[in-house]
């Protein structure tokens, strides 16, 4: 490929060694290892759903029985299974049982691993084909109309009332919206549980249910008709509950998911060894599904200064590649992050953006890209709050970016209102439609800004990187070096959630779906 | 627009300022000009521009002015507006608490702590309860600062300790005593359904509780914290839009030399 930038394409291939030999270091932890929340997932894979007379979820009420009989490390897949074998019952039969304390998972007698495989193999079968469904749902909408073209337009729906959220989703549809998300409420990345049914109460944002992902699902693809587009659902696959929150997207057809460890390690200070592990199962979830991932390293410049430390950026796109491919995610489903995040007072800021933003998108060529608005910077001023998204638009455009976070004038002050989705997106067509071609018109002068500033970004990730790879993650993150936030080995939230696997571990899931379609 | 690009309206109103019955300012004294935009749950069409002229009537506005407007969705129109408010404020009569004291800059907070203190102030922040945006205590807080103004981190005679987001109450208060804090910070950014509120009380509640609530200078702030607010739930000081941590800072140096004279 030609670069714009006159970037060194041997400095690229440099720097996604490094990031390889970073994430096979990560990779080589995460195997050995299970969650609670991998472990309800297979209860879920398993069809088991559904809650107690106390509100508990199933998959919980499985998973923190095996836990406190101190046997986790062993798998639900095998108790589940043996259960199976031994009782001829389902598996939510089973789950049920044991929520009513007429089943223990432990002291039925462990029968031959060929009946284990025997009696979980019809049961793999068809939650796989639901998957696949979904699946094929969404590629037959995209085929019958067309994909929308990028940049998509992303617009975030929070009212905390599912049914309240469905009225503003379906106006951002008409007004040309291509991605809505469904923020989650303030606090939910740190249950470590999922939540059951249709929800209306939230604070600034609704709860991630599998109910109310169904009912969002089911009113965009009527608005889709409708306007003879397909549209896509977006939710927030990270915190405590990641892949459950992956099984349950792809059960539901969400077609784009938060996913990122790193963020949650920083941001949620949530522990680095049970997202990880986390990750590295709902990623393998959201690429079978055909789930677009996006990954939050934009949120390190609302931290730290997004001029000084722009390289962060990169390198940690660099490592969530390595990350991701090794989870067999395609690159087209990567919404790897990045923002424009610079103080607007900061002179030529608009060509170091746009440096930023060209040089990401060479990067990382097949890459859905996800570029986040400006907000930091934003102030309550919403006039020139609207200028600065129209800055930031045109370099979407220009740079033919993936996904474009759509910023709100009102950004600091409410979640949006109806108008406030609806400027944004005129904002952003009139911008897309009026600088259509840029992107091919425009060259950068050799020396000049841009190229300076990206050649110096792409040198400065990779010395990052150096580091990194000698350290290793886990160190380099326990020393700060990401969004000037340290966060240690052993804490944070939901440690005591992970566990090493057993000898009678299984989970077959992962070879099935890793990679596959 | 045709009508309204230039006002041939007599300005048969008094032209003089009377800080007893101030009006909003367009381009005259006492126009009361006022532009707004909302959106109405009903179709496009006259009769909804007819509903938005009623909507500004009753606000008081005269003349109302409906320059733009269009559905955004079947049911729900969108309007951009114009009007001369009939409303006075008596500006004369206006009072509002504010932190009552001298902000100072960095520099000059750590020659104060220095002289009148003589040791370095510790100082707790975190964005506690389910709250998980550190934007508004890094501001604060980190060495970086804010939009020129460093943060506490800086201070050479400030000890400052974030805990970050999402820390409960307790948690928070219970690593306040641990670190022997002179002052807390708390910051709240997410105010929806008064969140912020339930969560601010609870703390101040906690501390009397434990006893320690004159033992440390309390204070708070987030994009809708006032001042007002702040007392009102019984902390020291509450720093609201447009406030760096020098503002912080100075307040805490001063409350601190207060509290011990």
């Amino acid at each position: 490929m030609q670069s714009k930038l006159g970037l060194d394409f041997k400095k690229v291939e440099q720097a996604k060694g490094l990031a390889k030999n970073i994430a096979d270091e990560v990779q080589s932890f995460v195997e050995s290892y299970t969650t609670v929340a991998v472990e309800r997932t297979l209860c879920r894979l398993l069809g088991i759903d559904g809650v107690d007379e106390n509100q508990v979820p199933l998959p919980n009420v499985v998973v923190d029985d095996l836990k406190g009989k101190g046997v986790l490390n062993q798998g639900v897949l095998f108790y589940i299974a043996n259960a199976m074998a031994a009782t001829g019952m389902r598996p939510q039969q089973i789950a049920e049982g044991v929520a009513g304390g007429t089943i223990d998972l432990t002291r039925i007698e462990v029968t031959d691993q060929k009946s284990l495989q025997e009696a979980l193999e019809p049961v793999i079968r068809e939650s796989i084909a639901k998957i696949r469904e979904k699946r094929s749902r969404r590629e037959k909408y995209l085929e019958a109309n067309g994909d929308n073209p990028k940049p998509y337009l992303y617009v975030i729906v929070a009212t905390g009332n599912i049914y309240e959220d469905v009225v503003q989703a379906e106006a951002a549809a008409r007004q040309g919206a291509d991605v809505i998300a469904v923020i989650r409420t303030t606090g939910q990345s740190l249950l470590d549980y999922v939540p059951y049914g249709a929800t209306t109460e939230g604070f600034g944002g609704t709860f991630a249910t599998q109910e109310n992902f169904r009912i969002m699902r089911s009113a965009l693809d009527k608005v889709g008709e409708e306007l003879g587009r397909y549209i896509r659902l977006c939710n927030y696959c990270s915190g405590l509950c990641m892949p459950e929150i992956a099984i349950m997207g792809a059960f539901e057809g969400l077609d784009v998911m938060l996913n990122d460890a790193l963020y949650g390690i920083l941001f949620r200070d949530i522990n680095m060894q049970r997202t990880l592990v986390d990750q590295y199962f709902s990623r393998i979830i959201n690429g079978f599904a055909g789930v677009i991932i996006n990954t939050g390293e934009d949120n390190y410049l609302t931290t730290a200064d997004a001029y000084e430390q722009a390289h962060t950026v990169l390198a940690s796109d660099l490592i969530n590649e390595q990350l991701a491919l090794l989870a067999g995610l395609k690159e087209e489903q990567m919404g790897l992050g990045h923002a424009f995040e610079m103080d607007p007072m900061l002179k030529n800021g608009f060509l170091y953006e746009l440096a930023q933003a060209q040089m990401t998108r060479e990067i990382f060529p097949k890459a859905t890209l996800k570029y986040m608005p400006p907000t930091k910077f934003m102030t309550g001023n919403i006039f020139r709050g609207h200028i600065q998204d129209a800055l930031f638009n045109m370099i979407g455009i220009w740079t033919n970016q993936g996904i474009q976070l759509l910023g709100m004038p009102t950004e600091a002050i409410h979640t949006p209102f109806m108008s406030d989705r609806f400027l944004s997106i005129e904002n952003a067509k009139y911008i897309f439609n009026n600088m259509s071609s840029i992107g091919q018109e425009m060259e950068f002068k050799e020396g000049g800004i841009v190229r300076t500033r990206a050649r110096f970004v792409l040198d400065k990730s990779i010395e990052l990187l150096e580091r990194i790879n000698e350290e290793g993650l886990f160190n380099a993150l326990e020393k700060g070096i990401f969004g000037d936030v340290k966060r240690s080995r052993t804490g944070g939230k939901g440690l005591e959630g992970v566990c090493e696997k057993g000898a009678n571990y299984m989970n077959p899931f992962i070879n099935l779906l890793k990679g596959a379609r | 627009m045709s009508g309204g690009l230039y006002s041939m309206q007599a300005k048969d109103f008094d032209k003089t300022l009377d800080l007893k019955k101030i009006k909003p300012y367009g381009d005259t004294m006492n126009d009361g000009k006022v532009q707004l935009s909302f959106t109405l749950p009903v179709p496009c069409g006259a009769e909804a521009v007819e509903a938005a002229k009623q909507m500004l009537k009753k606000m008081g506005l005269e003349n109302p002015q409906v320059v733009f407007y269009q559905e955004l969705t079947p049911g729900f129109t969108f309007f951009n507006c114009y009007g001369s408010l009939v409303h006075t404020v008596d500006y004369t009569d206006i009072y509002v608490p504010k932190v009552e004291s001298t902000v100072m800059d960095m520099h000059q907070t750590d020659e104060y702590i220095r002289e009148h203190i003589g040791r370095k102030l510790v100082v707790v922040g975190a964005s506690t309860g389910t709250d998980a945006h550190t934007v508004g205590i890094d501001a604060i807080m980190n060495m970086k600062g804010y939009a020129g103004h460093y943060g506490l981190e800086r201070y050479e005679m400030i000890e400052a300790f974030n805990l970050g987001s999402q820390v409960p109450n307790e948690e928070f208060l219970s690593k306040g005593i641990e670190l022997k804090a002179d002052a807390l910070l708390v910051s709240q950014t997410v105010t929806q359904k008064d969140v912020h509120i339930k969560n601010m009380t609870e703390l101040i509640e906690l501390m009397e509780a434990e006893g320690l609530r004159d033992k440390m200078i309390v204070v708070c702030g987030g994009p809708r914290i006032t001042h007002e607010l702040a007392k009102e739930l019984g902390f020291d000081a509450g720093f609201g839009m447009n406030t760096y941590a020098d503002d912080v800072a100075s307040f805490i140096a001063q409350e601190y030399v207060n509290r011990h004279k």
